[in-house]
């Protein structure tokens, strides 16, 4: 029986007619990872003894006659900066490198009462820093589609393990653009939630007025079940929401989708324009009205992210000091550290990689006396205007249509050297991230054996909606 | 293209300071480029007219959320502390161990 392209509802079944226990499941899982994870690299961590005395548990119920929660025995992978208990959590640096992570993420926790079987950490960029997973500290992830290209950044590691049949699903976190980017990058389904959606306790901060955690699957259902069992208020992060996702009644003729006429413009792949452009056509065809909208500070949308995510990113790093946990200069017996200074400095020399030290200068300088209203002030007034530029968008239209990304999978070794030119694979989803939307990322079409990603932008709190209209798409377009 | 506006490497230095970073001299020489590089495209936000427009901090309305600060709160475990307190390269009696500041 093939197990391998199972959907979360068709593993219940499985279970319950015990077609396959939990336990052979996950064996059959671990050994693909094993066999085939050596040309792909998205795994930095397996957790073979967690997931397999997880499955166990599965198999005790099922043999109880018990009623199975949701997620029972589904293979899922973790992005290396949230925690799951008693495993490795590096971030993909070397500072973490062999940090253990002390308790779980409350996403992690969620996902373990709802019977997921975790099977391992996948790779990343370093904290999350990077579109392409080449800043991982370890190795860089490969695309599934292609193995010469990369699966995107910076949740790689969970977009290609979901993409090469790993798992089931993934979770992966988003701070300009990382779930929707890999997820159109490797074909496969990404959503960003609502900011405040999803607790964020536990997972490793970059920049946390930004950061979000997701569900990435093969299929919006999947994405959605993983999802309604992720969000909700936790009382350990207090910019969690209470709030349900609004209902919405699908009603194909009222729907109005607004496509950005900004977006479209230079930069972006014929190829890509092209897919993105017929999947539009596609909607028109079953009767969803489209309308050309602007969003006209677009442009201002990267070097706004720019400035906030690095200010704050470098906030965040300040903790990783060498003395409270991961890589210390202490711990070094060539060294000679003499005073608290020298750890700090010797310690993070040594733990972090090149972007993330670029970017905590830059970070430490907008944020720094005689440039803070030049720069990071000055940016937070531009955040005003393009979260007002989608809040006048939705006065019109109930969701908006754009690329994921304006390029194809591009290949490795490609960008690396050119960071400007790397950052510019953002330039689609950073705005939503800026104005604190849903949004997900679906594949709509393939150039060669490459995918292309629409994505569907909603008002806060309306992933119920973005569901719909993606479901409109898979099933009957 | 080099850059029009160039930091200096002493700032980059300053920087590096302030952010607790020790950087080569290969490394400033990098940054120096890269950041000039990233400096000039940010320089585009001045473009904008931002006059009489508020500052965004948080995309989503938030409110204040308090707690009293009491000792052994719903979330404290001994257990979870001792495994904090072990992570530390340093550490004596449940505290961790720095070294001398001055």
């Amino acid at each position: 029986m093939e197990v391998f392209n199972l959907t979360i509802e068709k593993i219940r079944e499985g279970l319950i007619k015990k077609e396959f226990s939990a336990e052979e499941l996950t064996k059959m899982y671990l050994e693909k990872i094993e066999k085939e994870d050596k040309k792909i690299g998205a795994f930095l961590t397996l957790s073979q003894d967690l997931a397999l005395s997880q499955a166990k548990k599965i198999d005790e119920m099922i043999s109880k006659k018990k009623e199975l929660p949701i997620l029972a025995g589904v293979p899922a992978a973790i992005k290396d900066n949230i925690l799951v208990e008693g495993v490795r959590c590096t971030a993909g640096s070397k500072i973490l490198e062999n940090y253990i992570a002390p308790y779980d993420a409350t996403v992690t926790k969620k996902l373990k009462e709802a019977g997921a079987i975790i099977l391992g950490k996948t790779n990343l960029d370093e904290f999350a820093m990077g579109s392409s997973t080449e800043n991982s500290a370890f190795f860089p992830t490969k695309n599934p589609l292609d193995l010469n290209r990369v699966p995107g950044g910076s949740s790689g590691g969970s977009a290609a393990a979901v993409a090469a049949d790993f798992c089931v699903f993934a979770l992966g976190s988003d701070t300009g653009g990382s779930i929707r980017q890999p997820a159109s990058f490797c074909g496969i389904v990404g959503l960003k939630p609502t900011y405040g959606a999803v607790s964020r306790f536990g997972l490793i901060a970059f920049a946390s007025s930004l950061d979000q955690i997701g569900p990435m699957a093969k299929n919006v259902k999947d994405c959605k079940i993983v999802f309604d069992v992720i969000k909700g208020r936790d009382e350990m992060d207090s910019t969690s929401v209470a709030k349900e996702s609004r209902s919405f009644e699908l009603k194909i003729g009222e729907l109005i989708i607004g496509v950005p006429k900004e977006y479209f413009v230079e930069g972006i792949e014929p190829e890509v324009k092209k897919a993105i452009q017929k999947a539009i056509e596609k909607y028109e065809k079953i009767g969803v009205k489209i309308e050309e909208i602007s969003l006209p500070h677009t442009e201002y949308a990267l070097p706004c992210y720019f400035i906030i995510s690095r200010a704050e990113a470098s906030s965040n790093l300040a903790r990783y000091d060498g003395m409270k946990y991961g890589y210390s200069e202490i711990k070094n017996s060539k060294s000679e550290v003499r005073d608290l200074k020298e750890v700090y400095f010797k310690s993070r020399e040594k733990g972090f990689g090149r972007e993330v030290k670029r970017r905590i200068i830059l970070g430490t300088y907008v944020l720094s006396a005689g440039y803070y209203e030049a720069y990071y002030l000055r940016a937070l007034k531009v955040r005003t205007l393009i979260k007002n530029d989608f809040e006048n968008a939705f006065k019109k239209v109930d969701a908006i249509f754009t690329p994921t990304s304006p390029n194809l999978p591009f290949f490795l070794g490609e960008k690396v050297d050119d960071p400007l030119k790397m950052y510019l694979s953002d330039i689609y989803t950073v705005s939503v991230n800026l104005a604190g939307l849903p949004a997900i990322s679906i594949p709509v079409g393939k150039v060669g054996n490459l995918s292309v990603g629409l994505q569907i932008i909603a008002r806060p709190f309306e992933e119920e909606k973005i569901f719909k209209l993606a479901t409109l798409y898979e099933s009957t377009i | 293209m080099p850059p029009k506006f160039k930091i200096s490497k002493k700032e980059i230095k300053k920087i590096g300071e302030l952010a607790r970073l020790e950087l080569k001299e290969n490394e400033i020489k990098k940054i120096q480029d890269e950041l000039s590089k990233i400096l000039e495209y940010i320089e585009k936000l001045k473009e904008v007219n931002i006059t009489g427009i508020p500052p965004t901090s948080h995309s989503v309305l938030l409110e204040n959320v308090l707690r009293k600060d009491e000792f052994g709160s719903s979330n404290f475990n001994p257990e979870i502390s001792k495994k904090l307190i072990d992570l530390a390269p340093e550490k004596k009696d449940g505290y961790l161990k720095v070294k001398k500041i001055i």
